[in-house]
């Protein structure tokens, strides 16, 4: 079985804002073309133009309607491998080709020694790994990367592909083992949480849950009206009946 | 075991990168497009990105675009171009040279062209070269020109043009960065797509509140702060409610309406009369107002007056007149407006809607913004500030496919506009060269005068007519053109009706054609009303045995539906591999502080026998010899093809399709002469160009003397006059006024009702047609696109597709209970027309007196390079096959077309069904697959970037 690092330098990962998410699905399929001839070339697709299509995609996302204490309403929830401190995914692979980085805390696969077991599949709870039938390897989110320090492409868009397209905005990427980034502070203010926190995996990245809809309603004092009498009407055209000049 | 492996993180994403304009929707996005070698030596797409610096995307690309890849690389691309060997339908072609395509065309045209021009319908869909297959059709000469505005948004666009010189989406857009309330009709996920979504995580991150009007609750109504599930077809209702609020509470902008609408004009009231209704105008033609400050009448168009908004005055020729603001509060603070008679209606309580209006009223008046910038006003007076009412709208599909969408559409406007939030700091901001005149002076051209064989057209097709002078009617009164535009039937048609053509020239009602030509529209499948009827139209056969439509022209890059019903393909290439042209003087792509257009240019050869259609035209212009594609000498005017067209085209001298980079030196904007390296500008740009407009012109438009002289300069306008607002429209009683007996053109009897009431100078609401002309049928039906496939076809895009592949009817939890059905049960959906059988899934956040599905996911057997047992052709189904093109028989047994009675807008949305369960599986209508003989084998798996991975050979 794998062993997991002891510590990372960083955690890399995700933010996601399921305040802002309409569900577009545009970090979908932007991750399914970065990656499908990027490090985890190709996310092959069964029955492409038939009657059951099924290909690999590391990123997905579910719509679906709430109705509890917190939220009520349609969620729009985006999911793909959450780079968990402590994934059970890594320690019950067999080969080593499921491996977590020390260096920024990323969970990948090896394709070159992955047996296409499903082990860690079946350990996942969050269903983030993603079966390539053709290749016969497992495939996940490899948070870009081989974009992310790729001194090929600009500075600013070092970034996953899903978090470039994004049109929304709903999607964050940077450091969350640093308290300082843009991230972490984000995921402080919006009370960010985990992903079925009780199974105790640490997931790195986070969600960020609707903000309240009364905070954005405006506050209108109630303000007496004017006595006057008459219609509705007589008093509009007596209110309108002032000076207006052009 | 540990151990990170050693991997390559610095690779190269391709060879090359090339920049164009997406072409998934109506978007228009800027793309970066990344092209890499594989071991065969062949250039194929490897990623395609937003390009950061595009007006439109900022960088962003939607799931659709981001997809892009699969649907160049689609099995489903047309490959040469083909003559039809079989019957209709039957899907038998033969491929054929180009050399002989054109041929065959040309000897069509050219025949109709020497004869009867009206014999041709050219009509093209989702196109974004209107400029210029508009000229074609101008220069050939025939009536029967439009794309596909019809169905689409031409409620919107007239409502807004007639009102206040700009519309929704492409003319305008809400200030995103400032707005701080925000309202959103009838947009489900579309229209438009990364900038709404780009601009409500703004609204969202600033904490500014969003209120979504839709009866559906996904997309952007999901994460609306405030969701207002209204019944169908009655936002006029709603809104001509909050309007009441505002008035009853006297929360209006009076000082905005004084200056900038019409508010103060004075409306003749003289019964029976020619003029009643219209404004009084003065010895020059001015409208008048009362003048307080002179305590005499003056001008409605001057400054320095202070015209009074209430009073009934005597004219001087004995005749009384009233403001526009007294009749429209008269109109709107009736009790049939009051929340409390609305709520049942509408289905929004008399609660939520007194505290949206007062919301509304709230952040337009005590949140103003002030910013501190200087203008001057069109009189020439100096502002220190602007002032702005931050509470924005944006309205579409909900609003637009009804058939009382001009006049809903109208009201959304005169409510921003009474909260004097038009074009102001936070508000409603126009997009350059909006905001034209209200109406624009455009006028309709192809009245039977103007039809002569082998003559052009004297202008362009489409427009705004001012009253019934401006119709296109032959001698008899009758509709000049094959969808009945412009005609008694749809008098302020702007977009044309191309939803009538087929089932009109199969009919032969107004009169029969020779050749239909259309580019782009899936007129066999979803894009047609009725499609069981639509198809019958096209197959119909005459007595003796030849088809009523005698000869089909059909251009489109997929084998689409409707391919199998043409005689003639002529295929189109991708996106990728064509040069486009996006024009200022057709869609623009402009910013509200940046003027701009853009090109597609080919960044990937084609691998096929295809052509750009707009190249096929340019050249069929040549083969005609038609005016304006030849040179004197009869040799062809732009003999470098579409490019060729692009650069050296001038509409007006220095005017052409595109702004920048104009003048030898390619130092001019906007006008300037032809210059050869243009394109090649543009290519260097990103495909684009933008013209920064200055910060002290970028609000106010209507009446800002800085922008309106700079609009004239860059020939973006027309007249220095400002735009004065239509809160009542003159052009509507105009028509009425024909209706009433009055005037040289007169409409049919039957005509009288429909036009008296529906051209009403102020907006009300109507219930839509089908439901005050059909019974039993208590649920309303619409449906909505998702956003992956917004204004595309998804259906052969491999990833696409394996989002959705099928849809379901989404129904109310209630009704399930109601009719005892559960998720995936299926049942039969009744509408006046027909029925289709279809599997459900429940919702809460649905108006419980509707359903709703995913558009255009249910295909036909043997289309799009889908297999037989596809889910989108075994499941997937259409609620086309239920809209009728036709409203049932109303008073006088004359069917009209399904539309808006004053736009000629397609109905779509009023479908009313009924609801029963079903005892067996499977979608019904199930049509005879479509033939597909010369198609080559789907494959079975894509491995798509494992060539990038096998070593070099």
């Amino acid at each position: 079985m794998t062993t997991l690092p002891e510590k990372t330098d960083k955690s890399l990962g995700l933010v996601i804002d399921l305040d802002i998410c309409v569900g577009c699905h545009a970090c979908v399929t932007s991750c399914k073309e970065w990656n499908t001839g990027g490090y985890s070339a190709p996310l092959t697709d069964q029955e492409p133009y038939g009657a059951d299509p099924h290909g690999a995609f590391l990123n997905r996302v579910h719509s679906y309607e709430v109705d509890n204490d917190h939220w009520k309403g349609t969620v729009h929830f985006p999911r793909s491998c959450l780079h968990c401190e402590t994934p059970d995914c890594v320690t019950v692979c067999p080969t080593g080709a499921s491996y977590k980085r020390e260096e920024d805390g990323i969970v990948l696969v090896n394709p070159d020694t992955c047996i296409g077991c499903k082990l860690c599949s079946w350990a996942c709870p969050y269903g983030a790994r993603e079966y390539d039938y053709d290749e016969g390897v497992m495939k996940k989110c490899t948070l870009c990367v081989d974009r992310i320090y790729n001194e090929t492409i600009p500075e600013e868009d070092r970034v996953p592909a899903c978090v470039k397209a994004c049109p929304t905005g709903a999607r964050a990427f940077g450091d969350l083992a640093d308290p300082n980034s843009a991230v972490s502070q984000n995921v402080a203010a919006r009370d960010g949480f985990n992903l079925l926190d009780e199974f105790g995996y640490k997931p790195v990245n986070k969600y960020l849950p609707p903000r309240k809809a009364s905070d954005r309603t405006p506050q209108i004092a109630a303000e007496p009206q004017a006595e006057t009498t008459g219609s509705a009407l007589e008093k509009l055209f007596a209110w309108a009946d002032r000076a207006l000049s052009r | 075991m540990t151990g990170s492996p050693e991997i390559e993180t610095s690779a190269p994403v391709g060879d090359e990168m090339k920049q164009t304009t997406c072409y998934m929707c109506a978007c228009r996005c800027g793309i970066n497009v990344h092209l890499k070698t594989g071991p065969d030596g062949k250039q194929v797409v490897r990623y395609i990105e937003g390009n950061r610096n595009h007006p439109v995307n900022k960088g962003v690309l939607c799931g659709k675009g981001s997809a892009g890849i699969m649907q160049h690389y689609s099995p489903a691309r047309l490959r040469a171009p083909m003559k039809r060997v079989g019957p209709r339908g039957s899907g038998q072609f033969e491929e054929i040279s180009w050399d002989e395509a054109l041929e065959i065309a040309t000897g069509w045209l050219g025949k109709v062209r020497k004869t009867d021009p009206k014999k041709l319908a050219f009509f093209t869909g989702r196109d974004q070269s209107q400029s210029l297959t508009g000229f074609w059709a101008m220069k050939y000469g025939t009536p029967n020109f439009a794309a596909h505005g019809g169905f689409c948004s031409v409620n919107m666009a007239a409502g807004g043009l007639y009102t206040f010189g700009g519309a929704f989406w492409e003319f305008g857009d809400p200030d995103w960065d400032l707005t701080k309330y925000f309202m959103l009709f009838g947009v489900a996920e579309d229209h438009a797509s990364n900038p709404i979504k780009i601009g409500i995580g703004k609204l969202k991150k600033r904490g500014a509140k969003v209120v979504s009007v839709n009866p559906v609750r996904t997309g952007y109504n999901a994460v609306a702060d405030e969701w207002v599930g209204i019944r169908p077809g009655t936002d006029g209702l709603f809104v001509g409610a909050l309007i009441h609020e505002l008035f009853r509470t006297q929360q209006i902008d009076l000082d905005y309406l004084v200056r900038y609408t019409n508010a103060p004009w004075l409306v003749i009231k003289d019964p029976g009369a020619a003029d009643d209704g219209l404004f009084a105008r003065d010895g020059d033609g001015n409208p008048m107002v009362w003048d307080e400050a002179a305590g005499a009448f003056g001008n409605g168009k001057a400054a320095e007056i202070r015209p009074a908004l209430t009073g009934t005055r005597e004219l001087p020729d004995g005749c009384t007149a009233r403001p526009v603001f007294e009749l429209m509060a008269e109109r709107y603070l009736g009790d049939n407006y009051a929340p409390e008679a609305v709520a049942e209606r509408t289905g929004v309580p008399t609660e939520q809607i007194r505290q949206i209006a007062a919301e509304l009223a709230h952040v337009a008046f005590k949140e103003e913004i002030v910013l501190d910038r200087p203008w001057t006003d069109w009189a020439g007076r100096k502002h220190d500030k602007m002032i702005g009412r931050p509470v924005s709208m944006h309205a579409m599909r909900g609003i637009s496919a009804h058939s009382n969408g001009f006049q809903t559409c109208r009201m959304i406007h005169i409510l921003q506009i009474l909260l004097g939030s038009i074009d102001t700091p936070g508000g409603f901001r126009y997009k350059p060269p909006y905001p034209k005149q209200t109406p624009p002076n455009l006028l309709p051209h192809g009245a039977a005068g103007d039809i002569k064989p082998e003559l052009p057209l004297g202008g362009p097709h489409l427009g705004f007519p001012h009253g019934p002078e401006h119709l296109l009617l032959d001698g008899e009164g009758q509709p000049n053109r094959l969808d009945k535009g412009f005609s008694w039937d749809a008098p302020i048609s702007a977009h044309g009706l191309m939803h009538m053509v087929i089932n009109n020239a199969a009919t032969k009602d107004p009169y029969g054609i020779d050749v239909l030509f259309m580019y782009m529209a899936n007129m066999a499948w979803n894009s047609s009303m009725n499609v069981p009827g639509t198809l019958d139209a096209l197959t119909a056969k005459d007595d003796n045995g030849d088809y009523v439509i005698p000869k089909i022209i059909y251009s489109d890059a997929y084998y689409s539906e409707t391919v199998p019903f043409a005689d003639l393909i002529l295929p189109d290439t991708t996106y990728l591999e064509r040069y486009d042209c996006i024009s200022l003087l057709d869609r623009p792509i402009s910013e509200p502080e940046l003027v701009a257009d853009g090109i597609r240019h080919p960044v990937v050869k084609p691998d096929r026998d295809v052509r750009g259609f707009q190249e096929v035209l340019i050249d069929l212009g040549a083969r005609l010899k038609l005016p304006g594609f030849v040179k004197e000498d009869g040799s062809p005017m732009y003999p470098g093809g579409y490019p060729d067209y692009i650069t050296n085209h001038e509409r007006k001298p220095g005017i052409g399709p595109l702004a920048g980079w104009r003048g030898e030196d390619g130092d001019k904007s906007c006008v300037g002469a032809p210059n050869s390296d243009q394109i090649d500008r543009y290519i260097e740009n990103g495909a684009f160009f933008g013209l920064h407009l200055d910060p002290s012109h970028a609000y106010f438009r209507f009446a800002n003397r800085g922008y309106l002289d700079w609009g004239i300069e860059k020939g973006i306008r027309l007249s220095p006059e400002p735009t004065i607002m239509q809160l009542y429209s003159e052009p509507m009683q105009k028509f009425r006024l024909a209706a009433l007996g009055h005037g040289e053109r007169q409409p049919p009897d039957r005509a009288r009702d429909r036009i008296k009431t529906h051209f009403d100078p102020l907006p009300f609401w109507y219930a839509p047609f089908e439901e005050q002309l059909t019974t039993g049928f208590p649920l309303h039906a619409i449906t909505q696109r998702p956003m992956h496939m917004y204004h595309s076809w998804g259906s052969q895009n491999a990833w696409l597709r394996q989002i959705t592949a099928q849809n379901r009817l989404y129904v109310h939890t209630s009704v399930g209970v109601e009719i005892g059905v559960q998720d995936d049960d299926w049942v039969w959906l009744t509408s006046h027309i027909g029925r289709v059988k279809c599997q459900i899934r429940l919702m809460e956040g649905v108006n419980r007196h509707t359903v709703w599905t995913w558009n255009a996911i249910g295909k036909r057997r043997g289309a799009w390079g889908l297999s037989h047992d596809a889910p989108e052709v075994k499941e997937g189904f259409l609620l086309n096959h239920l809209i009728s093109e036709l409203l049932p028989k109303g008073g006088g047994g004359y069917r009209y077309s399904n539309s808006d009675p004053l736009t000629g807008q397609a109905a779509w949305f009023d479908l009313r069904v009924k609801i029963e369960k079903a005892e067996s599986a499977g979608t019904s209508p199930l049509f005879e697959p479509l033939g597909e003989d010369a198609w080559p084998e789907r494959p079975e798996t894509l491995a798509f970037g494992r060539q990038w991975k096998e070593p070099a050979e």
